[in-house]
């Protein structure tokens, strides 16, 4: 089976360029009535004989570009045309029906293609007589790829995307192995490590590795004190697991808007985020960020798996997660654990931010809990609080996700992993490594 | 403290059993039969029992060392827990794939070995909660007050009554997580008979109960079989055991090891052999493990009083 | 200078204004899940989006008059409340907290996403979807009311509407708690096993619980959109947070909390984000900007939720004899 369809080198660079309904909003006011819009490249003369239109506005990394040919086709009427200078452009149809609009990729700049080889999509108008169509543009070149070598490209993206959920996911299972909590502020701490590593390497201009080994010991730090300054005095109180965990949520939220607060809502990149994917390996092509961070992602889980089951730390906090007041009993410090397995979470979800910002690409505000609910998904999917459990969970996770979107419209693919987290809960509700509790 | 705790000496019901007394052996009119019932989580099992039969009328007591699977074995007749695989039935129906709420309503009752008082109910809603068939207890019924206003009186009526014979009533309307741990005890077991149950099944009543609530948590179970309830109870407590049980039932290692009448059963060296299991061949004198030491109290006691 | 009449007339305006009902109304279903069940559900803005969508979606793409758009709007409640509660009620409470979550991020991205634009409206999403609802009313047009509180015809139609339905429902709610079905309820709250083992069949009534909650949330959320358009993004997990907020602050296991709760939320709410704009506005705050100011509000939500949890989990209506008892 041979398909003309796009590689997207820069797959996670889903620039969502929403052409659209926002922008149809503003035309709808403003745009449409203008004159001076009907100067441009003609795009309105001709829409004004018509009822019915179709809009969009092509953007890529929030800059617009001009001069894109659009097309329309359908029900026996063709017409085109091309983008303004501000990245919009409106055709007018003579009927409200379904029609076929086509974007020419050779008219996008060098290096821009549109995402899943979705070039040609089929609009329809709803209540409106103003029907917003949207292309998704990526950095890439237009390749034919047949579909196993797809496969294989999502797989890689995938096991990629798994292994730095895994990071953040066995700190949200370790934490809640012992402590019983699940810290929805989970995703503050992943998006904490990020920012770290975009103040130290971009503003502070500071050596790539040292800003990672700086925000990650940051991040680090913010699960000690948020062990220190919160959850254990939270705990001495006795405050159950329920209150504990919407004050996780009530931290989290004010987390998360203090950290818009001071850097603002908008996504910034960090250093050698757009490096060209240049090794290749078969049909895959990778940058060398993408290697470095499932490099990484490997070598941190390995040193995890070696402190859970070598060391004597890393058996007491399994003994904790297992049975604290046993634990206790036989003299381990339940306390001195939970603090090093915060501490431990944090660094990993720092790092996992990280990764996620070469990822996405980008750094913004909210950019943890975008993912907040896979990380639960993946940790929900092992077993609760199992940390090994937490790996093969996140792993499949990131391999659904982006395989899925060999089906799935882009914009959905996380509906299809948030699904089979509920089908899993049907079938196997302790999850697949997960152990049932006792009654009675 | 054996003498003062037994003022009366309760009625035993004999000749429960058809044919020798030994482990799985046949009874004379059975309320509850197991058969192959087996549990194992991961790698141990905690329950395989063969055969096994609860006399109908009396009060049976089962007992066994720690995580002989006496809990996990209520769990698996009472619906709680599902076991690997096996046949169980109660009066005769079966009870495989029954859920518990249904298993309770064909009246077989259970407690807790951790007590379950409702904390934030009151008392008397804990009782009241107890009762069958209430009708009250449907969404649309429940909106209009004249569908369920009587039957809620009688319910109440008879709440009350057992909190007295109980000794709750000054507590009725404090909640439940106000009381003492022994009072719960009482609580979870008034609650109990708030159902007319058939059979009741205890786990554990008297742990945590100071001596002095003993006796009259001695009577109340006593009261039951003469009100023609059929009691199944865990205990540990082999002084209890002795006082009111008609027949006991033996349990190690998930195992049915012994069954007889309590004066008999205790000479059974596989009882000793339960007991005292991996500890066997260390010195029965100087043991300075609590558990064992433990065990080998009981049973030294229970060979005195053989005596 | 600040226009201090201007911010307590608009902080007033909040305390009958129809989002305070919706979110009055969502609350008191949540109370029905969390406060009284023990149910830990994190998807009342998907019942919420589903009112909506379901409410307009009806009147826009179908033609159907008002009550049938309700109908299907809490049809469509049901059914999802079916779907998360029936892999999720036998599990542990924790695993009913994720799925819910969970299955209102995939209502939203549904609704947003463009595969099915024609409907939904995408990311833009919905309007034109009130006339019928203005056709019922029986107001003559006009402007009516006095001081903060003047209003023309419809918007005083869609607050007598909204009031009307949750006081309603908090009757209602009102009937079944003290009522022998609420003593269960209550008493899967305690301890479900101990229920079970009584003899009640606590899937299902965890089951009601969770359809009659997620009913209330779902009428809120159609009296949410009756003064504004359905737009996906008001949907997110935060709408949930916010809804907690207003529970925790009036009493989970209460039924005047969470009508009370909301207009408390909303008022102050209102009062200081006005007082926060006016005030940077003046060079009060030089170190802020507006939309720092806007965001400010939300970190004061996060720190309320955290304290009140901690140092008043009962609220302000909830029995202070239960305060030495919480778990
Ligand atoms: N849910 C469970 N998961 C794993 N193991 C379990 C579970 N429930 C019980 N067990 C194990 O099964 C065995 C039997 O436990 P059970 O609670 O039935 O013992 P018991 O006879 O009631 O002991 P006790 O007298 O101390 O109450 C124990 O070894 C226990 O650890
Ligand atoms: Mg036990």
């Amino acid at each position: 089976m041979e398909s003309t369809q796009s590689v997207r080198p820069h797959s996670r660079g889903r620039w969502l360029i929403l052409l659209g309904l926002l922008v149809s909003a503003l035309t709808l006011s403003g745009i449409a009535a203008s004159p001076a819009m009907a100067d441009e490249g003609g795009t309105d003369s001709q829409a004004e004989e018509f009822e019915y239109f179709f809009s969009g506005n092509v953007k890529y990394n929030d800059e617009p570009l001009e001069g894109v040919s659009i097309s329309v086709s359908g029900n026996g009427y063709e017409a085109e045309t091309e983008t303004d200078e501000n990245g919009q452009w409106t055709i007018g149809v003579p009927e409200k029906d379904a029609y076929e609009v086509t974007l020419d990729e050779d008219t996008l700049p060098e290096g821009v293609i549109v995402e899943d080889g979705q070039s040609t999509v089929d609009a329809e108008f709803g209540l409106t007589s103003r029907k917003a169509v949207n292309f998704f543009l990526g950095e890439g070149q237009r390749v034919t790829t047949d579909y196993g070598a797809q496969v294989l490209i999502r797989v890689v993206n995938g096991l990629n995307f798994g292994l730095l959920l895994a990071l953040a996911a066995i700190g949200l299972s370790l934490i809640f192995g012992t402590t019983g909590l699940s810290n929805f502020a989970h995703a503050e701490m992943i998006t904490f490590g990020a920012l770290m590593m975009l103040t130290f390497s971009t503003t502070l201009a500071f050596p790539v590795w040292l800003a990672i080994l700086i925000a990650v010991v940051l991040a680090a730090g913010l699960g000690w004190t948020l062990d220190a300054g919160l959850w254990k005095p939270l705990r001495k109180r006795g405050v159950g697991l329920i209150p504990l965990m919407i004050v996780s949520i009530g931290l989290s939220l004010a987390l998360r808007y203090t950290f818009q607060f001071f850097y603002g809502g908008s996504t910034r990149q960090l250093p050698g985020a757009t490096l060209p994917r240049e090794i290749s390996l078969g049909p895959i092509l990778l940058s060398w960020i993408d290697v470095a961070s499932m490099a990484t992602s490997v070598v941190v889980l390995l040193a995890v798996a070696y402190f859970l089951l070598r060391t004597r730390i890393g058996k007491a906090t399994r003994a904790v997660s297992d049975n604290a007041p046993l634990a206790a009993a036989s003299g381990i410090d339940v306390d001195r654990v939970i603090r090093i397995v915060w501490v431990l979470g944090g660094g990993l979800a720092g790092l996992a931010g990280i990764l996620w910002a070469y990822f996405r690409p980008g750094v913004s505000w909210d950019m943890g809990f975008q993912i907040l609910l896979l990380v639960f998904a993946a940790v929900t999917l092992g077993g609760l609080g199992t940390a090994f459990g937490a790996l093969v969970g996140s792993l499949i996770v990131g391999l659904f996700i982006e395989v899925s979107t060999l089906w799935l419209p882009s914009d959905m693919k996380y509906v299809g992993a948030l699904l089979v987290l509920i089908l899993v809960l049907l079938f196997r509700p302790q999850g697949i490594l997960g152990r049932r509790e006792r009654i009675g | 403290m054996s003498d003062n705790a037994t003022p009366t000496t309760p009625v035993k019901t004999t000749g429960l059993h058809v044919g020798d007394a030994g482990p799985g052996c046949k009874k004379v009119d059975p309320i509850i039969i197991a058969d192959g019932v087996k549990r194992t989580f991961g790698g141990l099992t905690a329950v395989d029992v063969a055969h096994v039969e609860i006399p109908r009328g009396a009060i049976t007591a089962l007992i066994g060392p720690n995580g002989a699977g006496k809990t996990t074995f209520f769990n698996l007749l009472t619906g709680f827990d599902k076991p690997d695989e096996g046949k169980w039935e109660f009066d005769g129906r079966s009870l495989a794939h029954v859920p518990a709420y249904r298993v309770a309503r064909m009246g077989l009752i259970r407690t807790f070995q951790l007590t379950k008082a409702l904390g934030l109910l009151t008392v008397l809603d804990n009782m009241k909660l107890g009762a069958k068939g209430q009708s009250g207890e449907n969404l649309f019924r429940s909106v209009f007050p004249f569908f369920w206003r009587k039957q809620e009186d009688d319910i109440e009526a008879k709440a009350k009554e057992i909190l007295s014979r109980f000794k709750l009533d000054a507590k009725q309307e404090d909640y439940a997580a106000s009381l003492s741990g022994g009072q719960r005890k009482l609580l979870e077991m008034a609650r109990a008979l708030m159902s007319d149950p058939t059979l009741v099944m205890l786990d554990e009543p008297m742990a945590g109960v100071n001596p002095a609530l003993t006796q009259s948590l001695l009577d109340h179970i006593l009261d039951l079989k003469s009100q023609g309830m059929t009691v199944l109870f865990v205990e540990h407590d082999m002084h209890m055991v002795r006082h009111i049980a008609d027949w006991v039932i033996v349990m190690a290692e998930g195992k049915i090891v012994a069954e007889g009448d309590p004066h008999e059963v205790m000479r059974d060296p596989a009882v000793i052999d339960a007991y005292l299991g991996a500890h066997h061949d260390t010195d029965l004198g100087d043991d300075d493990d609590p558990e064992t030491a433990e065990h080998i109290h009981a049973l030294k006691e229970l060979i005195d009083d053989e005596q | 200078m600040i226009d201090w009449i201007q911010i307590f007339s608009n902080a007033a305006q909040e305390l009958i204004s129809p989002t305070t009902a919706a979110y009055a109304l969502a609350a008191l279903g949540l109370a029905i899940h969390f406060g009284y069940t023990g149910l830990l559900n994190f998807g009342q803005a998907g019942f919420m989006a589903l009112g909506a969508y379901g409410f307009a979606i009806s009147t826009l793409t179908f033609g159907f008059p008002v009550w049938a758009s309700v109908l299907v709007g809490i049809g469509a409640s049901i059914v999802f409340a079916l779907i998360l509660g029936i892999p999720t009620l036998r599990l542990r409470a924790d695993y009913l907290a994720i799925v819910t979550i969970a299955a209102a991020e995939i209502l939203r991205l549904i609704f947003t996403t463009n595969t099915f634009d024609d409907v939904t409206g995408s990311a833009s999403g919905l309007q034109g979807y009130k006339g019928g609802l203005a056709a019922l009313n029986p107001i003559p047009p006009g402007t009516y009311g006095f001081g903060p509180f003047t209003y023309n015809a419809y918007d005083w139609w869609i607050r007598i509407l909204g009031w009307t339905v949750v006081i309603l429902a908090a009757l209602f709610t009102w009937s079944i708690m003290r009522s022998p079905w609420g003593r269960v309820i209550k008493g899967i709250r305690e301890d479900e096993d101990a229920v079970r083992a009584l003899g009640k069949n606590v899937y299902s009534y965890k089951m009601q619980s969770l359809i009659l909650g997620g009913a209330f949330g779902t009428l809120g959320g159609m009296i949410f959109i009756m003064p504004r358009a359905v737009v996906p993004a008001n949907y997110q997990t935060s709408l949930t947070f916010f809804i907690y907020a207003i529970l925790l602050l009036g009493g989970a296991a209460t039924i005047l909390g969470p009508i009370v709760g909301s207009m408390i939320f909303w008022v102050l709410l209102s009062f200081f984000s006005g007082f926060m704009a006016r005030a940077v506005e003046a060079g009060w705050f030089p170190f802020m900007t507006q939309v720092q100011a806007g965001q400010l509000r939300f970190i004061l939500v996060g720190i309320a939720i955290m304290l009140l949890v901690v140092f008043r989990p009962q609220g302000i209506f909830g029995n202070k004899k239960e305060l030495s008892f919480v778990r």
